[in-house]
């Protein structure tokens, strides 16, 4: 097929390279904007399929709860350079699947000027992150502590029924929820932040 | 093939003027002369990343810091050897050294399609070395100079990590080579595309050239891919975006995403062009033509397509799910298919041949014994159940020494001592490029073979310092080093016994095996060649 092309006059092909190359130019193009593009992309795909650990965001459950239950533990953290202090009213609860259920968080400032943070949040085992369900969070939005304040912050969750359907769930007693605090860029939230509504944030330790 | 002509017609019509040795050399749009420029450049780069290579089996042959007093240090050494072999050596060697020398010659052109833009091609990626220099000798971590990240530039090491210029410099180092790469890739394309004699099909192109058409479509694809990641994470470190920081919302396991769905096609750029030279010499010392031509072609094709797919098998550990590592390990494994086609026909053309065993042909057999090693290694890795434990050890760099050093590297040097003649009108006697081939041979298998035992073991990757019991082989390693060094040597004493000797070469030295086109032209090829386009005519042997 190459051949017959080649044997056609050149007037009728006029610059056949820079046309070849013109097109290798348009892919390499393509390619940069794929990867630019895959940053919203691959946040939308952890979002939708709980991919990795994402937690689904959502309202209250629809099913009905089952008889089964599951422990669910809580590991709260906070990067160097925000002086708060954070944890879990309890280290760990036990839920009825399909149950919604609210968990309160303490934190305190116990630095000497105001601060703004936010958290960051995932849940382990990563395949969980697509049956575990946020009604509320603390994490959708960020707080600003005034020294030495304390304040409970609470989150409402579930886990949706259908983790005893999923082969790979169905055998799984117990998950880890957990939080990362950092501190918000200059108090104000990042970029990232504003365009997501505060949702779109995935920590990966 | 009226096109080809009529665009390089001006070249031509210059008639065999040379030009003076700055405009020759600086200025140069001459494929041969490029080429030339591109295999010194990558000696030169190669030398270098020797050198830091060197200093890392010094440090390593005892336990404790011995050279470093910062391990930081060490740390910058193993990414410049890493950043230089793979960027600085093998890509311009195979690449832009000998596909610049023979991918026209071999299709019957007159020269690349864009002659300036190969020129700047060229420039751009010694400008890159220069910013790779530069990045060691800025600071990098806090309190050491240069970029301690390893090759693959991992956020946060490389952003927190690294607050220093040092990761800045290397980050536009990559930049700059990846624009030239990409300039040289759709320079490739181009000229195969278009510019092949006429009654060439892509059928009948030899494998040379069919190995750098997938080469370039593969830098195409990739290379992006990995500027995209490394401008974020540039804009990460600089301009307080927060791609790869999880702070602001972002994830560095994206990062290693963008980066692998760039390195690994990348391992089959520096692969490919080897895959394509083996092919010519085994076929020319076997005086047959290449078994299974077209699966050879089509072999380089699968590999080339099937190894944007397999991506995420470089980072099992980051928690993917069962479903995903299932399916990068089959994925890994598809590709031994191709493999293993390419291998089993090198064999089936030296079956029933008779064989001369040049020291071009021992680089080749060598290379494919040994690649043969490293793919076998390579399965075992691709195995996320085992690699979750081999993981960055020392078996993964004895697997992808045995697959790149010994494997492209074997390939460069079979590349020169095939093609040496040609290039130069030259002759490297053969007794050196034997004597180099099994120093090489032995040096690199004490070199790399033990490395197997010592990530087996668990002696992890990049350390400067590791407990009493890794110490015997990491000995026995350094001693393989040594060994290596010394057939470099011989191979630079060969190439001045060459240049001084007054012994030229015939237009084709090997005799009938030899049957691409570069062999009907003088040796060294005129400076301008096919002003008549060579017709093919269909004879079973152009392959």
């Amino acid at each position: 097929m190459t051949d017959r092309r080649q044997d056609q006059p050149h007037a009728t092909r006029p610059n056949k390279a820079g046309v070849t190359a013109i097109a290798c130019a348009g892919l390499v193009f393509g390619m940069i904007g794929l990867a630019f593009a895959s940053v919203p992309l691959y946040n939308m795909f952890c979002k939708a399929t709980g991919y990795d650990g994402t937690p689904r965001t959502g309202l209250a459950p629809t099913a009905a709860a089952l008889d089964d239950s599951m422990v669910v533990h809580f590991d709260t953290n906070v990067s160097s350079g925000l002086p708060w202090r954070f944890q879990a009213e309890s280290q760990n609860v036990e839920v009825r699947i399909g149950e919604t259920k609210t968990v309160f968080f303490r934190v305190k400032n116990t630095g000497t000027t105001p601060s703004t943070g936010i958290a960051t949040y995932n849940v382990q085992p990563g395949l969980m992150g697509g049956f575990f369900v946020k009604v509320q969070c603390f994490c959708f939005n960020e707080q600003t502590l005034q020294p030495g304040e304390t304040m409970d912050f609470p989150v409402v969750f579930y886990v949706d029924p259908d983790v005893r359907k999923d082969p790979n769930t169905a055998h799984l007693a117990e998950m880890t929820l957990s939080y990362t605090y950092f501190a918000s860029k200059n108090g104000q939230p990042t970029a990232a932040l504003a365009t997501t509504g505060g949702t779109g944030t995935k920590s990966n330790f | 093939m009226a096109n080809a002509a009529a665009h390089t017609g001006h070249h031509d019509a210059h008639d065999h003027h040379m030009p003076s040795f700055f405009s020759r050399w600086f200025l140069s749009t001459n494929h041969k002369d490029i080429g030339t420029l591109y295999l010194l450049f990558a000696f030169c780069a190669g030398i270098m990343g020797a050198f830091l290579s060197f200093g890392i089996r010094m440090e390593m042959e005892e336990p404790g810091l011995q050279y470093f007093a910062n391990p930081g240090t060490y740390n910058v050494f193993v990414t410049g050897h890493g950043l230089i072999m793979v960027f600085f050596m093998v890509m311009p060697a195979l690449i832009g050294g000998f596909g610049n020398w023979f991918v026209p010659l071999m299709i019957g052109a007159p020269d690349m399609a864009f002659p300036r833009m190969n020129n700047i091609s060229f420039w751009l990626t010694v400008a890159g070395f220069c910013s790779l220099v530069c990045s060691l000798f800025v600071e990098g971590a806090p309190g050491s100079n240069g970029a301690g990240t390893g090759w693959t530039v991992y956020p946060p090491l490389s952003s927190a990590g690294h607050p220093g210029p040092a990761v800045d410099f290397a980050i536009f180092a990559l930049h700059l080579s990846g624009a030239g790469s990409i300039l040289g890739a759709i320079n490739f394309i181009t000229t195969i595309l278009n510019m092949r004699a006429p009654g060439m099909t892509l059928h009948k192109m030899p494998l040379f050239a069919w190995s750098m058409l997938v080469t370039a479509f593969l830098l195409l694809l990739s290379l992006p891919v990995l500027a995209g990641a490394i401008t974020m994470l540039l804009t990460d470190r600089n301009f307080g975006t927060t791609f790869f920081d999880p702070a602001g919302g972002g994830d560095p396991i994206l990062y290693q995403h963008l980066f692998w769905f760039f390195g690994h096609p990348e391992v089959y750029i520096m692969i490919l062009p080897a895959f394509g030279i083996v092919s010519h010499i085994i076929s020319t010392f076997s005086r047959k033509p290449v078994f299974g031509y077209l699966a050879m072609a089509y072999a380089m094709v699968a590999i080339g397509v099937v190894g944007f797919v397999v991506w995420a098998h470089h980072m099992y550990t980051v928690g993917l799910s069962l479903q995903t590592q299932s399916y990068f390990v089959f994925a890994t494994m598809v590709i031994a298919v191709p493999t293993g086609v390419k291998i089993f026909s090198w064999i089936a053309t030296m079956w029933g041949g008779s064989i001369r065993f040049t020291a071009a042909m021992h680089w080749a057999v060598g290379f494919i014994f040994l690649f043969t090693v490293g793919g076998v290694t390579g399965v075992v890795l691709a195995n996320s159940a085992v690699d979750k434990y081999l993981h960055d050890t020392y078996y993964v760099v004895a697997h992808f020494h045995y697959v790149l050093s010994l494997g492209a590297v074997f390939i460069i040097f079979a590349g020169v001592y095939y093609w040496f003649p040609k290039m130069t009108g030259h002759i490297i006697p053969e007794w050196a490029g034997k004597l180099h081939f099994w120093l090489a041979f032995i040096g690199a298998n004490v070199l790399f073979f033990p490395m197997h035992f010592l990530g087996l073991a668990g002696m992890p990757r990049r350390y400067a310092d590791y407990p009493e019991a890794f110490a015997g082989w990491h000995k026995v390693s350094t001693w393989g080093g040594h060994i290596f060094a010394l057939g470099m040597v011989v191979f630079f004493i060969g190439v001045v016994i060459a240049l001084r000797s007054s012994r030229r070469a015939a237009d084709n030295p090997w005799g009938e095996g030899a049957t691409t086109l570069e062999w009907t032209l003088s040796s060294p090829p005129p400076f301008h060649q096919f002003e008549t386009l060579p017709r093919i005519v269909d004879a079973p042997g152009h392959h």
